[in-house]
C-alpha cells in the first residue's frame, strides 16, 4: 500500500488524473459491458437507456429526505428509482396491456420530468445540475478524494469498484443460471432454475451499476456501455464466455482511447467513450468475420463468381453435347450466361486456369474443364428426374429448380439421389445423365 | 399574430405540437416502434452543434434542418444494421442513441472552447424552453402540423394496414419500404420541431403517451388517431397553463401542487407530467381495457361462477330425488367442491339471498326457483361435455373438467343449437330433453342415474 502509495504520490497531477480516468472509465466501462451482455441477450437493452433516466426523481428525493448529497443516501434513492422504473413497467404491460417498449418510454420520461421538477421546486439551491446527470464529471475525478488507508481515492473510484467486484463475483457464481435463464427461460423453469428471480436480480444488478456509474460518467456513457459493447460483442462471438470477455476489451479499449481523443480534440470525456463505443459497434457490424457486412458481401460475390463459372461450363458442355459446329465467342458466352464485369472475370479465370481455351474461332472446354462440367450437368439432370419421379412435379417445371439446386449438390448427395432414381441414365427431358 | 401575449403563443405552440405528436405517435406505439422517437431525438443534438457550427445560432430553420438530417442519418443506420445484421432493434436503438447523443455532447463541449461560442442557445434544445417561443416558430409548427396531417390523411389506408400487417401490405404490391420511410419521416419532422419545446429527453414523451392513452379507449384507429391528437393538444395546453400559474388561478388551487411555491416551472417536464396524469387516468379508468373495468368484469365472472357452479353441485346431488328436493349437508357440498368451509357458507348466504335455497342450519335446499335455474346450469354444463364426446371425440371421463371452463360462457342460442346438433346426431333421447343425465359417472353419488355402467 504505501508503495502505491508512494508511486502515485510521486506522479505528477496531470499524469495522476490521466491514471485515475483510465481506471475509473475502465472499470465503470467493464462494469456495464459484463452486464449489458446479458441485456443484449435477453433483448432488454431499452432498460438502461430507461434506468439511466429514471434515477434522477430518486436522487432529488433522496436528497430531500436526507438533506444531504452523501453518496449513501444518493445510491439508495437511486437504486430505488431505478427498481421502481423496473416494476411500473413490468405492471404496465402485464396489468394494463401497454406494450413493452411504450410503457418503458411512458414510465422513464414521467420519472424524468418529476425529477426535474422536484429539483427546481424544491432543491433549486443546491447543486444537482441536471447537465452533469447527463453528461458525467469524468474530467473532474481527481479532485474529490477521500483517505482510504493511506491512499487519496477518487470518491467516483469507490463507488464503481465494489460494484465491478459485485458484478464480476456474481456472473462467476450464477455462470450456469445466468446462461440457462438467458437463452432458454423456459428450460430454466423446468430445470427449477427461477427464471423470474433472475430476472429481478439481473435488473437490481443493471440498477447498481447505472448507480454506480452515474456520478463518474452520466446517464449517457451508461446507456452506451450498457448495449455497445455487449453488442459489439454479440457480432464477434457465438460463446458466451468469450462475448463477456470481448465486451470487456471493448469497454476498456473505448475507457482509454476516449480519454486521449476527448485531450486531443479538449472536449468531454464520457460522452467520447461513448463515441468511441459507438465506433466499435460499427466496425463490428461492417468486419465481424461472421456476421459483418464486408464478409457477407464477400461471400455473396464469391457465390455468384461461382455460379458464373459453373453455368459457363455447364453451357459449354451442352453445346458440345448438341454437336454445334460453331464456337460461341467470348463476348457470345459471357452474354450467354447474364452477362456483366463479374462474368468475364469468370471466364478469363477459367481460361488461366486451364478449364476452357480461347482460340481464334472462340471458346471450348479442355479434357479437365469438360470433366468438371460433366458433374455439373450430371447434378443437374439427377436433380430433374429427382423432383419428376419423387415429387411428381411436370417436365417443364424442373428446369428452373435443377439450375438454382445444381451448384450445391455435392458427390455423396449426387450418389445418394442416383441411389433412389429407377433410371440412372437419361434425364426427364430425354438426353443422357453423364456418368460419374 | 404579434399581437399575442407569451402565453398564448405557447399555448398555440404546445397544443399544436401535442395534436401533431400524438397523431405521428399512435402508429409507431401501434408498431411497437415507440422508443424509435426517443431515439431521433437524442440522435438530433450532434446536427444541432454541427449546423450551430456553420451558421450560428440566428438561424432556426437551419438548426431544425440540421437536425433533421442527423435524424434521418440515424434512422438510416438504424435500418441498415437491423436489416443486415444479428443485431436486435432495441439494442440497436440503443446504441444509435447513445452515439449519437453522445457525439452530440462532445461537439457541444467542442462548441463551448469556440471563441464567441455560446451553447446556451444549445442548452435550451436539451431541456426545451417553450417560453422563448417566436412567431416563426409557431409559423413553422402550423406548417408541419398541416404537412403531417396531410400526409397521414392521404396515406391513411396504406399505414393502416401497413402498421396492422405488413406482410399483407407487402403481398399487395405496395411500396412498404417507402411507407415506412414516410411514416418515419413524418416522425422525425415532428420529433424536430418538438425539440425547442419540450426538449431532448422528454419528447419521447409527446410521441408515445397520447397514442398509448388513447388506445385505451378505443379499439379503432381512426378513432385512435382522433383521439390521440385530443389528448396530445389537450397535454400541450395542461401542461403550459399548469406550469404559468394560470390553471391554478381558474381552478382555484393547483391540480398538480408544482406552483404554489412561487418558483415558475419548466413548461416541458410539467406537460409531460400533465400527460402521465392523463395517461394514468385512461390506465385506470378507461371502460373495458381499463385496469379498474377489467378487474370489475373479472370479479363478476368468478362471482358468476361460483354461483353457477353451486347451483350445479346442488342439482346433482338432489338428482336421485328431484321431486322432493332433499336437504343437503354443507359436507356433502364441500366434499365437491374444494371451498373453504367461509367461502361455502358465503357462496349460500348470496344463493339464500337470491331465493335460490333455503337453509336451516348446517343444510341446504333448492327452492323450486333455485332448481329451475340449477337445470338450466347442469344442462350447459352436460350438453357441452356430450358435444365435447359426440363432437371432439374426447374419453368421457376427460370432458368434465373442460366443459367446466366453458359452461359460464354459453349463449342460451349456443346452448339450443347444441341441443339440436345433438338430438339429431341421436346422441340425445327425447326423454332427455330438459336436462340430459351426466354422460360420465359422478362422484360419491351412487343414487345419481347414469349412462354409463
Amino acid at each position: 500500500m504505501t508503495t502505491i502509495a508512494e508511486w502515485l504520490a510521486q506522479l505528477d497531477d496531470q499524469t495522476r488524473t490521466t491514471l485515475w480516468i483510465f481506471t475509473v472509465g475502465s472499470l465503470t466501462n467493464v462494469s456495464c459491458g459484463l452486464i449489458g451482455c446479458f441485456l443484449v441477450l435477453r433483448r432488454m437493452s431499452l432498460l438502461g437507456d430507461a434506468l439511466a433516466h429514471a434515477v434522477l426523481p430518486g436522487l432529488a428525493v433522496a436528497f430531500l429526505l436526507s438533506g444531504s448529497l452523501g453518496i449513501g443516501y444518493m445510491f439508495v434513492g437511486a437504486l430505488a428509482a431505478g427498481l421502481l422504473t423496473t416494476l411500473l413497467t413490468q405492471a404496465l404491460h402485464k396489468h394494463g396491456g401497454v406494450p413493452a417498449d411504450a410503457s418503458m418510454g411512458v414510465v422513464f420520461t414521467s420519472l424524468f420530468a418529476l425529477g426535474v421538477i422536484l429539483i427546481r421546486r424544491f432543491a433549486s439551491q443546491v447543486h444537482i445540475d441536471t447537465e452533469c446527470v447527463l453528461e458525467g464529471l469524468l474530467d473532474y475525478v481527481g479532485l474529490n478524494t477521500i483517505p482510504v488507508a493511506g491512499l487519496e481515492l477518487p470518491r467516483q473510484f469507490l463507488s464503481i469498484a465494489p460494484v465491478f467486484l459485485l458484478n464480476v463475483a456474481f456472473i462467476l457464481l450464477f455462470w450456469k443460471e445466468l446462461k440457462i435463464s438467458s437463452f432458454d427461460p423456459a428450460l430454466s423453469t423446468t430445470m427449477s432454475i427461477p427464471a423470474g428471480l433472475m430476472h429481478y436480480v439481473l435488473m437490481a444488478l443493471v440498477a447498481l451499476t447505472a448507480v454506480a456509474s452515474f456520478e463518474a460518467v452520466g446517464s449517457i456513457l451508461v446507456i452506451a456501455m450498457l448495449i455497445a459493447p455487449g453488442a459489439t460483442a454479440h457480432l464477434l462471438c457465438d460463446r458466451l464466455g468469450r462475448m463477456l470477455w470481448v465486451a470487456a476489451g471493448v469497454g476498456v479499449i473505448s475507457a482509454i482511447a476516449g480519454r486521449l481523443l476527448a485531450v486531443q480534440f479538449d472536449t468531454n470525456t464520457a460522452g467520447m467513450m461513448a463515441v468511441v463505443a459507438g465506433a466499435c459497434f460499427a466496425l463490428a457490424v461492417v468486419l465481424s468475420p461472421r456476421y459483418g457486412l464486408a464478409s457477407k458481401m464477400i461471400r455473396n460475390a464469391r457465390t455468384s463468381l461461382r455460379i458464373f463459372s459453373e453455368d459457363l461450363l455447364g453451357m459449354l458442355y451442352r453445346l458440345e453435347e448438341l454437336a454445334v459446329q460453331r464456337s460461341l465467342g467470348r463476348g457470345e458466352a459471357v452474354q450467354a450466361v447474364g452477362g456483366g464485369l463479374l462474368a468475364h472475370w469468370e471466364l478469363s479465370r477459367l481460361i488461366r486456369r486451364g478449364y476452357v481455351v480461347s482460340t481464334a474461332d472462340g471458346v471450348r472446354l479442355t479434357e479437365q474443364g469438360r470433366r468438371h462440367a460433366r458433374g455439373l450437368v450430371r447434378s443437374h439432370r439427377l436433380w430433374e428426374a429427382y423432383l419428376v419421379e419423387h415429387l411428381g412435379l411436370p417436365h417443364d417445371h424442373v428446369h428452373a429448380p435443377a439450375e438454382r439446386m445444381e451448384h450445391y449438390i455435392d458427390e455423396r448427395l449426387a450418389r445418394e439421389i442416383s441411389e433412389r432414381l429407377s433410371d440412372t441414365e437419361v434425364d426427364p427431358h430425354g438426353r443422357d445423365i453423364p456418368a460419374d | 399574430m404579434t399581437g399575442l401575449s407569451i402565453t398564448a403563443k405557447v399555448l398555440i405552440g404546445t397544443s399544436l405540437l401535442g395534436c401533431v405528436a400524438g397523431m405521428a405517435g399512435s402508429f409507431v406505439v401501434l408498431r411497437r416502434r415507440a422508443l424509435v422517437g426517443d431515439m431521433l431525438a437524442h440522435a438530433a443534438l450532434p446536427g444541432l452543434c454541427i449546423a450551430y457550427l456553420v451558421i450560428g445560432d440566428r438561424h432556426r430553420l437551419g438548426l431544425l434542418l440540421g437536425a433533421f438530417l442527423a435524424g434521418l442519418l440515424a434512422m438510416g443506420v438504424l435500418t441498415l444494421v437491423t436489416r443486415t445484421t444479428r443485431t436486435k432493434e432495441d439494442a440497436a436503438i440503443g446504441i444509435v442513441l447513445s452515439t449519437f447523443y453522445a457525439a452530440g455532447i462532445v461537439l457541444l463541449s467542442v462548441i463551448a472552447h469556440v471563441p464567441q461560442g455560446n451553447k446556451a442557445g444549445l442548452s435550451t434544445y436539451l431541456f426545451g424552453q417553450a417560453s422563448s417561443m417566436l412567431d416563426a416558430d409557431i409559423a413553422i409548427l402550423s406548417v408541419v402540423s398541416l404537412v403531417a396531417l396531410v400526409v397521414l390523411m392521404a396515406l391513411y389506408k396504406e399505414l393502416k394496414v401497413f402498421s396492422f400487417d405488413p406482410e399483407f401490405a407487402r403481398s399487395q404490391g405496395w411500396p412498404t419500404l417507402m411507407l415506412d420511410m414516410t411514416m418515419m419521416g413524418t416522425l422525425t419532422v415532428v420529433t424536430i420541431v418538438g425539440l425547442p419545446i419540450v426538449g431532448v429527453v422528454l419528447m419521447a414523451a409527446l410521441i408515445i403517451i397520447p397514442g398509448a392513452a388513447a388506445r385505451f379507449w378505443t379499439e379503432r384507429l381512426g378513432v385512435m388517431l382522433v383521439l390521440s391528437a385530443v389528448i396530445g393538444a389537450a397535454t400541450g395546453s395542461l401542461g403550459t397553463l399548469e406550469s404559468s400559474g394560470q390553471l391554478a388561478q381558474w381552478l382555484g388551487f393547483d391540480p398538480l401542487g408544482l406552483v404554489t411555491g412561487g418558483i415558475a416551472m419548466p413548461t416541458g417536464p410539467v406537460i409531460v407530467l400533465c400527460g402521465a396524469a392523463i395517461f394514468l387516468f385512461s390506465v385506470l379508468f378507461a371502460p373495458r381495457r381499463g385496469v379498474i373495468s377489467r378487474a370489475v368484469s373479472e370479479v363478476n365472472l368468478r362471482r358468476k361462477t361460483a354461483r353457477e357452479n353451486l347451483l350445479r353441485t346442488l342439482y346433482e346431488l338432489s338428482e336421485h330425488n328431484l321431486e322432493q328436493r332433499p336437504p343437503i349437508a354443507l359436507e356433502a357440498i364441500r366434499a365437491r367442491r374444494a371451498w373453504s368451509p367461509w367461502a361455502a357458507r358465503w357462496l349460500l348466504a348470496a344463493a339464500s339471498r337470491r331465493g335460490d335455497v333455503e337453509r336451516k342450519q348446517n343444510q341446504v335446499r333448492l327452492t323450486p326457483k333455485g332448481l329451475r335455474r340449477a337445470a338450466e346450469v347442469t344442462r350447459a354444463h352436460r350438453l357441452w361435455e356430450m358435444f365435447l364426446i359426440e363432437g371432439a371425440n374426447i374419453a368421457s371421463d376427460h370432458v368434465d373438467r373442460d366443459a367446466d371452463s366453458i359452461e359460464h360462457l354459453l349463449t342460451p342460442d349456443t346452448l339450443d343449437a347444441l341441443e339440436k346438433r345433438l338430438a339429431d346426431s341421436g346422441a340425445l333421447p327425447e326423454e332427455d330433453r330438459q336436462v340430459p343425465v351426466s354422460p360420465h359417472a359422478l362422484e360419491e353419488s351412487e343414487s345419481t342415474p347414469s349412462r354409463d355402467p
